[in-house]
């Protein structure tokens, strides 16, 4: 099981804050695609991977980045610090 | 070298007195304030939401890159989180040196990188809309001279 967080627009276009997926998928976008073509709120979501930013586990990766043993993926817009 | 994520307002004037003192060797201190910036006078508040598992290995891999490539007697990052009004702090940096260009240096790699590279994201409320304040092109940019 791989915990999902979604930080600021794409927690408030998905609707949570969290969940709990299981897949097979060797890369992030694969269980995007599936999501995307599943439900319109996470075809919102993901409507352009390239303006997203993926973590996995807690470091900054990109969407081909091998999933292979990663306990928490996070997608989140640009981030604004400072 | 210490890092600090806070929800609460901090005192500027007594983090710079308290980190100045405890630097031992140093010539050179550099801070810097942000602040909650109401363009316009429009701003009814700012909320910044976070990532925190990530927020504080994020700052830390920061702080010990600026540690590697600049001799430093000292670091302070303090970043807050939650609501804030307009004029209100919303983080610092200090960093000491013997000479003041390492100092300035690694203030300014710092904000560059916590600009971009720390998960924090900022809503401005004004009167009944709000709206998430998007990174510039320039952010990135800013990155590419370290």
């Amino acid at each position: 099981m791989i915990d999902v967080l979604y930080f600021a627009g794409v927690l408030e276009r998905i609707g949570l804050p969290n969940e709990r997926m299981t897949t097979s998928a060797a890369t992030v976008r694969d269980p995007v695609g599936e999501r995307r073509a599943r439900e319109e709120r996470y075809a919102l979501a993901f409507a352009d991977t390239g303006a997203l930013r993926v973590a996995l586990d807690q470091e900054l990766a990109d969407f081909d980045a091998p999933l292979a043993g990663v306990r928490e993926v996070a997608f989140f817009p640009p981030m604004t610090g400072g | 070298m210490a890092l600090r994520l806070q929800s609460a307002p901090f005192d500027y004037g007594a983090e710079c007195a308290a980190f100045a003192g405890t630097v031992d060797g140093a010539g050179a201190v550099v801070t810097f304030l942000g602040l909650v910036r109401d363009d316009g006078g429009t701003l009814t508040r700012m909320d910044i939401e976070h990532y925190p598992a990530m927020t504080e290995r994020a700052i830390g891999s920061m702080i010990d890159q600026a540690r590697a490539r600049w001799s430093l007697s000292g670091v302070t990052v303090i970043h807050r989180h939650g609501s804030m009004r307009p004029g209100e702090a919303i983080m610092m940096v200090a960093t000491a040196a013997r000479h003041r260009a390492e100092a300035f240096a690694a203030a300014e790699f710092l904000m560059d990188y916590l600009k971009s590279r720390a998960p924090f994201w900022k809503k401005e409320f004004r009167g009944d809309s709000s709206n998430w304040v998007a990174a510039q092109d320039s952010d990135e940019t800013a990155l590419r001279r370290w």
